[in-house]
């Protein structure tokens, strides 16, 4: 069969998920009842699913992808005396159910992790080729969302398209394994994934040049509102955790108690936001106040990453805007980013 | 006209001896301290046709009405019976005919914190549960205070009931989802007991003195810590103020599930019927205990009672109290 698209029930989108899952294993965002913060609250993360009814395709899901291909916590190696060894990985492929901006978001992993430096991270990217996108439609914005502000709202890379439709499943596929995998009898159909084409909460994005300007001058380093931050935001890296691009981690050695000739080596996802993210050998550390890592972080999304890669970090998803604990709004940091560029350096330092 | 009345009666149709020779007061119960909005327009219709205009907002979360002229009694049970049609008998109470007002007052109203339905640390729909008390325990006129609170803070002072109902929540823990960033261990030392400390790079949490507060879970910034479906409770009992010998209550079980707390209420009337003082007026239930003692307490309520896998039940009660001297 080649690839096309076709118009599916469920019972047959989930035969084809049967036919593929001896040889991948497949991701989605699923509601787990009872999983959220508050008693009686649910959450949706990403999960494996065995059927289409198991993805939650409603709601946004309040954690990213990312935690797919990038987990939380990752064992590099696990060694005991001189010897050590690599936990040996799943063989599988993956398949992996996202919207247009979780699909620009792996676009960032990929700048970040693969073309940063030299070396590609190895173990980014042995999951990364693992992975087969497939688009769930989203032509809606929900609340929080600036996907168009930020240019992330379409996405083409992706090995299948899918539309939830009633009782039917329409998918458009453009991989030969996934080609391969579907039924027969499904009636072939035209179909093309719609784009969302309005924010919930559209921003407007800052002059590159007139930003660097004003951070190289120093003024907007001190700006009136990154002290308003600095009482406001916890700290808590709830921001950093759902975030689709942050990709910061930390590496250390874990001996085992009960044997201290055994250990592993472990990666674990860091918060830009949390304490202890820039300690230093000898105890210094930067950007104690609050106010001043909101600074780094915003000026990453918006504008450092472009600097470097020609395009913002930031996709737009809108779920550091969804989770904050104390309704900091990133969306309403870009806008004020933004009036504070257009007001005259006096005003800028006020 | 002298007033000839059975002060019994108008006591057990929940109103009150005032100051006021003439007057009455109407206690209004509000299980689990949720009312629908247009309820008040009874409380308010009550309080200015039969009444001097005012409502006392108790601590039990009702109202009193007071300035009622004792012949207007039946008028206003009258006046009552929808607020007593929607807030007892909707929710399963049966207590009659619900013009002739209130059967019983012995039995407090069961009072609950605003519960998760608001409150981001409840552990459970506290109002829900109060209601399902409320059901079981009433009308009895037997003096009893119930309370349910969300969480260990207390806020609804369970600690001075005859039972307060506090949730527990039993915490699950992933360890891949955990970042190490402490905020679980900072929380819990700060403003709970220090149940959880780092080991190796991952918090590990003490069981035998984790009061299941759910904290830990509000503040994992990857929802590494979630809350076991199964609703768990910790019953204080025997808290009181009074005259003689005010003190907090005790704790008598921890990591009860729901059934067994409200069917150790129900056996509690039974305790009583056996070992109350006939010859008092009344009797506080914390008093009988104090007569018979704990242990005759503890297996008379706990006759046919099932408990958790988890729960545990106090061997002996201390109560941080005083005598007056």
């Amino acid at each position: 069969m080649h690839p096309g698209s076709a118009r599916l029930t469920f019972g047959e989108f989930d035969a084809m998920l049967d036919s593929l899952a001896p040889t991948h294993r497949l991701f989605a965002p699923v509601l787990i009842g009872g999983g959220g913060r508050f008693s009686g609250t649910d959450v949706v993360r990403y999960g494996e699913i065995r059927s289409a009814r198991q993805i939650e395709f409603r709601r946004k899901s309040d954690f990213s992808p990312k935690e797919v291909l990038f987990p939380i916590t990752q064992t590099l190696l696990c060694f005991s005396d001189n010897e050590c060894m690599e936990p040996a990985g799943d063989d599988r492929g993956i398949l992996l159910f996202l919207r247009a901006c979780d699909i620009n978001g792996i676009g960032r992993l990929d700048e970040i992790l693969l073309q940063n430096g030299p070396v590609a991270d190895a173990y980014y990217e042995r999951l990364r080729r693992k992975v087969k996108l497939v688009l769930m439609e989203c032509p809606e914005p929900f609340e929080n969302c600036f996907c168009v502000s930020m240019g992330a709202n379409v996405a083409d890379d992706y090995a299948m398209a899918v539309r939830f439709e009633g009782d039917r499943v329409l998918t458009r596929v453009r991989d030969e394994t996934l080609a391969a995998a579907l039924p027969p009898s499904a009636p072939a159909t035209e179909f093309s994934p719609l784009f969302a084409e309005t924010d919930g909460s559209p921003v407007r994005l800052p002059d590159s040049e007139t930003l660097q300007q004003a951070i190289e001058e120093g003024r907007f380093f001190d700006h009136q509102m990154w002290k308003e931050y600095a009482s406001r935001c916890h700290a808590c890296g709830r921001c950093n955790a759902v975030c689709p691009t942050c990709s910061c981690f930390t590496t250390f050695d874990i001996e085992y108690e009960e044997n201290p000739r055994l250990g592993e080596r472990r990666r674990v996802w860091a918060s830009c936001h949390a304490d202890r993210f820039t300690d230093m050998a000898g105890g210094h550390s930067l950007r104690n106040d609050h106010g001043s890592r909101m600074r780094f972080k915003v000026l990453h999304k918006i504008h450092d990453h472009k600097m470097r890669f020609g395009r913002h970090m930031c996709v737009g998803c809108g779920r550091c805007d969804d989770q904050c604990p104390e309704y900091i709004s990133f969306s309403a940091c870009i806008n004020k980013v933004c009036a504070a560029l257009e007001q005259s350096p006096a005003a800028v330092l006020a | 006209m002298p007033l000839d009345l059975n002060a019994g009666e108008i006591r057990r149709n929940a109103y009150r001896i005032t100051s006021r020779r003439d007057r009455t007061c109407l206690r209004v119960r509000v299980p689990g301290g949720c009312l629908a909005a247009r309820h008040l327009e009874v409380i308010r219709a009550i309080a200015e046709d039969y009444g001097d205009g005012t409502v006392h907002l108790t601590t039990r979360q009702g109202f009193e009405i007071p300035g009622i002229a004792f012949e207007k009694i039946p008028s206003v049970n009258r006046a009552l019976a929808a607020l007593i049609e929607d807030v007892e008998i909707a929710i399963g109470v049966e207590l009659g005919a619900p013009e002739n007002g209130y059967p019983a007052a012995g039995t407090r109203n069961v009072v609950a914190c605003i519960g998760n339905r608001v409150c981001p640390f409840a552990n459970l729909d506290t109002t829900a549960l109060a209601m399902r008390i409320e059901r079981s325990v009433f009308p009895n006129d037997h003096h009893l205070k119930i309370a349910v609170t969300g969480c260990p803070n207390d806020c609804i002072k369970a600690h001075l009931q005859d039972f307060g109902v506090i949730g527990q929540a039993d915490i699950r823990f992933d360890a891949q989802r955990c970042l190490g960033c402490e905020a679980c261990v900072k929380y819990c030392s700060r403003h709970v007991n220090g149940s959880i400390s780092m080991r190796n790079g991952r918090p590990v949490r003490d069981e035998r003195h984790c009061l299941g507060c759910g904290g830990c879970v509000l503040k994992c910034p990857t929802g590494a810590r979630t809350r076991d479906p199964v609703k768990y409770f910790r019953l204080i009992i025997l808290g009181r103020t009074g005259k003689r010998n005010p003190r907090l209550g005790a704790t008598f079980l921890e990591w009860a599930p729901e059934d067994a707390v409200v069917q150790i209420i129900l056996n509690t009337y039974k305790f009583i019927e056996r070992h109350i003082d006939r010859a008092l007026p009344k009797e506080h239930l914390g008093y009988i205990v104090d007569r018979t003692g704990y242990q005759t307490f503890r297996e008379t309520v706990l006759d046919g009672v099932q408990l958790g896998d988890k729960t545990r039940v106090a061997e002996t009660l201390h109560f941080a109290g005083y005598t007056y001297s």
